[in-house]
C-alpha cells in the first residue's frame, strides 16, 4: 500500500508535495540517555518478567533478556521513573547519576 | 436515466452514489440530515456498497471519514451550520493532512438566535482552512459539483479536501429537474482513487507528530502552491464534465451578459439566479449591469474577476455574511483583486439569516450604487447593509424593535 | 411563461407532496419546475403552506413566492384561519376543496371541487384524515391546464406504486370531472 503510494508521487509529481507523516526511527533528537538525573536499575532476583515496566515505558526503552528478565537501554532511557513506580514487584530501584 | 425531480440534498446523495463513495459518517443536522437519509436508504436497499457509520457528533463524523481517507477509502461527510463549527479542528486537519475529501455543507446562518434558514456564515469559516471551497445556484449544479469535487480533491497536482456548498432550504429541500447521469458516464469521468499516501496496520506512519518549524512552514507553502494549481484542474475537470454530459459551467466563475456590461454584480449560490433578473431588470432601467457568480470561494479566482471587471465602471458585491468589525468576506477579497484600480466598489450585506432577497431588493441595491457612481465619480463602501425590506429607510421601526429585544 | 403556484393545507393533507407532484408532472412535460415546503417548523393539523414554480425555461430565481398566480386551497376552513388570498396577482386562479361557494371576493377565477369526498369516496384515509392532495392536483388541472391530467397521473403512479397509485390516480381523474366554478 505505501509503495503504491510513493508510485503516484513518483509519476506524477507535483512542484512540491508536504506532507506531515513520519515514521519512527531510532534516536531521532539524539542519544536522550544523557538527560538523565536518576538511573532505573533492575534488581534481577526481584524481576519476574512480568512486563508491566515494559508496557509503560513512553521510550521503549526497555528489552527483554534472553532469561525472561528486563533490561534497559540506557543510551535512550531519559530516566523518568515510569518503571520503577508501575513494578508490583519492587524490583526497579531510582539511582541518582554519579 | 431520466430528468428526475430531486432536492439539492437528494442530488448530492445520488452523486455521492455515483461516485462509488466507501464510506460515510454524519451527524444529523437541519437543513444536512436528509443527504445522510438518502444515502443510507441507498446503502440498505443495496444500491450503494458503502459502510455508514453511525457517530457521536460531526467533530467524530469528520473524524471518522478523515481516518478512512487517510487508509485509502473514497469518503463523505454533510454537515450544516453549528454542525460545521463542531467539526471545525477536524477540516484543518484534514486539509493539513493533505487526505482527499468530499464533504457538503447545507448552508445556514448561525445562532444565536436559533435560526434554521440560509445564509453563508457558516461555509465561509472554511475559507483559511485549506478545503477547496466551491457554491452551487441548481440542484442540477450541485449534482455535478459533487462528483467533480471527488476528481479534483484527488488529482495529484491537488489533494485536498473540497467542499460542496449549497444553499439551505433554497436547495436543500426544493425539487427542481435534474439529469441524473448514468453509472457508465461517471465511471468514466472518475477515476479509480488517488491519494498521496495511504495508512494501514502494515504501514509504519504516523500523521500529524511534530514537525521543525521551517518544515511547517513549508507544509503551508505547499498547501498554497496546491491551491493554485486547483484553479487550473477546475477549469480542467469544467471541459471534461462537458464533453461527457454537455454541462458547462464556467468553471472558477460563472459570467452572465459581463461582456458588454458597464457594472458588475459579484454573488455566489443560489440568490445568483435573482441577482441575474435584477440585471435584466437594470438593463431595461439603462444601467447595463453584469453577474459575476463565484462558483469557487477558495482557490479565489483572482484573475478571472480582474478580467470581468477590467474596464467597467462599477462592481457592487453581495455577501450573505459579515466578518465583524470589517466587511462581508467576499468584498474584502474582491478589494484585494482589484487594488490598485480606479473601479467604484460597494459591499452590501444583506439576506442574513434567511432573509429573502428578490430581484427587486438587488435592483435596489444595483440602482443606487450605479446612480452614486454617475453623480459621485468614484465611489468606495465597503460595508452598506441592506436591511431586511420592512426596516430599510425607516429608522423608528429599527429601534422599536430594539426596544423590544434588549 | 412563469407560473407561481401556493398550496394552502393542514399538516399531514399533503400540501408538500402536491407541490412535489406538480413539479414531476411539468418536468414530464419537458417543462421546468421547483417546489418547495414554507421554511419552517410543521405539525400535523396546523396550517401549512407550500410552494411551486412552473415555466417552460429554466427558472433561476429562488426567492419566495409573493404574488401567487394559483392559489390551491385543500380545506376550506383555512378561509377563516389564515389569510389564503393575501398576494394573489388580480386575475388570478383560486382552487378549493369545498362543497358551497367560498368567501372570497374580488377580480379572481374561482373553482371548487368536493375534494373531502372524493377521497372518502375512494379511501385516501391517513390516521382517520382524508388526503385530498392528488385530488385537488386534478382540480388545479382542470381549473388552470399548467399541466395535463395525464401528467399528474403519471407523476403520481411514479411516485405511488400499486394500489396506492392507481386510486390516487381516480382521484385526480374524478377531482378533474367534478371540478367548477363555484356557485
Amino acid at each position: 500500500m505505501e509503495e503504491r503510494a510513493t508510485k503516484v508521487l513518483l509519476e506524477e509529481p507535483q512542484t512540491l508535495f508536504l506532507a506531515p507523516l513520519s515514521r519512527p526511527a531510532l534516536g531521532s533528537v539524539g542519544k536522550t540517555g544523557t538527560w538523565r538525573t536518576m538511573r532505573p536499575v533492575v534488581i534481577l532476583d526481584k524481576c519476574t518478567g512480568c512486563k508491566i515496566c515494559w508496557l509503560y515505558c513512553p521510550e521503549n526503552t526497555i528489552f527483554m533478556r534472553d532469561d525472561g528478565k528486563v533490561r534497559i537501554d540506557y543510551e535512550y532511557c531519559k530516566g523518568c521513573g515510569v518503571c520503577a513506580n508501575v513494578c508490583p514487584f519492587d524490583a526497579i530501584e531510582m539511582v541518582p547519576e554519579g | 436515466m431520466p430528468i428526475m425531480g430531486l432536492t439539492g440534498n437528494y442530488a448530492v446523495a445520488h452523486a455521492v452514489r455515483l461516485a462509488r463513495v466507501q464510506v460515510v459518517a454524519a451527524y444529523p443536522i437541519t437543513p444536512q440530515t436528509t443527504i445522510v437519509e438518502k444515502i443510507s436508504e441507498m446503502v440498505e436497499k443495496g444500491e450503494m456498497n458503502a459502510r455508514v457509520i453511525r457517530v457521536e457528533s460531526e467533530h467524530s463524523a469528520l473524524a471518522a471519514v478523515f481516518g478512512a481517507a487517510s487508509g485509502g477509502a473514497r469518503a463523505f461527510t454533510a454537515t450544516a451550520s453549528h454542525g460545521l463549527l463542531y467539526m471545525y479542528e477536524v477540516t484543518w486537519w484534514a486539509a493539513g493532512a493533505r487526505v482527499p475529501l468530499v464533504m457538503a455543507v447545507v448552508t445556514r446562518a448561525i445562532g444565536p438566535p436559533w435560526n434554521i434558514h440560509v445564509d453563508h456564515q457558516d461555509i465561509m469559516t472554511l475559507r483559511d482552512t485549506g478545503w477547496i471551497v466551491s457554491m452551487a445556484q441548481e440542484n442540477q449544479e450541485v449534482l455535478d459539483l459533487t462528483i467533480q469535487a471527488f476528481r479534483i480533491s484527488e488529482d495529484p497536482r491537488v489533494y485536498l479536501p473540497m467542499v460542496v456548498g449549497l444553499d439551505g432550504f433554497i436547495l436543500s429541500h426544493t425539487r427542481a429537474p435534474v439529469d441524473v447521469p448514468e453509472q457508465e458516464v461517471v465511471d468514466e469521468f472518475l477515476p479509480p482513487r488517488r491519494q498521496p499516501y495511504v495508512i494501514s496496520p502494515e504501514t509504519n506512519l504516523v500523521m500529524g507528530n511534530i514537525a521543525p518549524d521551517d518544515i511547517h512552514f513549508l507544509m503551508r507553502y505547499s498547501m498554497s502552491e496546491a491551491m493554485e494549481a486547483a484553479k487550473k484542474v477546475i477549469e480542467e475537470v469544467d471541459r471534461e464534465w462537458a464533453k461527457l454530459t454537455g454541462r458547462r459551467y464556467g468553471g472558477l466563475v460563472e459570467c452572465y451578459k459581463c461582456e458588454d456590461a458597464d457594472y458588475i454584480a459579484i454573488t455566489t449560490g443560489s440568490w445568483s439566479g435573482d441577482a441575474k433578473k435584477a440585471a435584466d431588470m437594470l438593463r431595461e432601467e439603462g444601467y447595463n449591469y453584469g453577474v459575476l457568480r463565484l462558483r469557487f470561494i477558495r482557490p479565489w479566482p483572482t484573475e478571472k474577476i480582474a478580467m470581468a471587471v477590467e474596464g467597467k465602471k462599477g462592481v457592487i458585491v453581495f455577501d450573505r455574511a459579515v466578518s465583524m468589525g470589517a466587511t462581508g468576506p467576499i468584498f474584502a477579497d474582491v478589494a484585494h483583486t482589484l487594488y490598485g484600480s480606479n473601479i467604484s466598489l460597494m459591499g452590501v450585506i444583506a439576506g442574513l439569516a434567511g432573509v429573502d432577497m428578490k430581484a427587486r431588493d438587488f435592483a435596489e441595491a444595483m440602482r443606487m450604487f450605479s446612480s452614486r457612481v454617475e453623480e459621485e465619480g468614484r465611489v468606495y463602501e465597503p460595508r452598506f447593509w441592506l436591511l431586511p425590506r420592512r426596516y430599510r429607510g425607516r429608522p423608528e421601526r429599527v429601534k422599536e424593535v430594539a426596544k423590544r429585544w434588549s | 411563461m412563469l407560473v407561481e403556484i401556493r398550496f394552502h393545507g393542514r399538516g399531514g393533507q399533503g400540501a408538500v407532496t402536491a407541490a412535489n407532484l406538480l413539479v414531476d408532472a411539468a418536468i414530464h412535460e419537458g417543462k421546468y419546475g421547483q417546489a418547495f415546503p414554507h421554511f419552517g417548523a410543521e405539525r400535523r393539523g396546523a396550517p401549512v403552506v407550500a410552494f411551486a414554480r412552473i415555466s417552460d425555461k429554466p427558472i433561476q430565481i429562488h426567492s419566495q413566492i409573493e404574488n401567487p398566480d394559483i392559489i390551491v386551497v385543500l380545506d376550506s376552513r383555512l378561509f377563516e384561519l389564515t389569510d389564503v388570498l393575501s398576494g394573489l396577482k388580480p386575475g388570478g386562479v383560486v382552487v378549493v376543496n369545498s362543497k358551497g361557494k367560498p368567501p372570497i371576493d374580488g377580480d379572481f377565477k374561482v373553482y371548487c371541487v368536493d375534494a373531502t369526498k372524493i377521497a372518502l369516496d375512494l379511501g385516501l384515509v391517513v390516521s382517520g384524515w382524508p388526503v385530498v392532495n392528488t385530488t385537488m392536483l386534478g382540480a388545479l388541472s382542470k381549473a388552470t391546464g399548467v399541466v395535463g391530467l395525464e401528467s399528474i397521473i403519471w407523476a403520481i403512479t411514479n411516485n405511488f406504486k400499486g394500489k396506492l397509485g392507481e386510486l390516487n390516480s381516480e382521484a385526480a381523474r374524478r377531482a378533474f370531472e367534478e371540478t367548477k366554478p363555484c356557485s
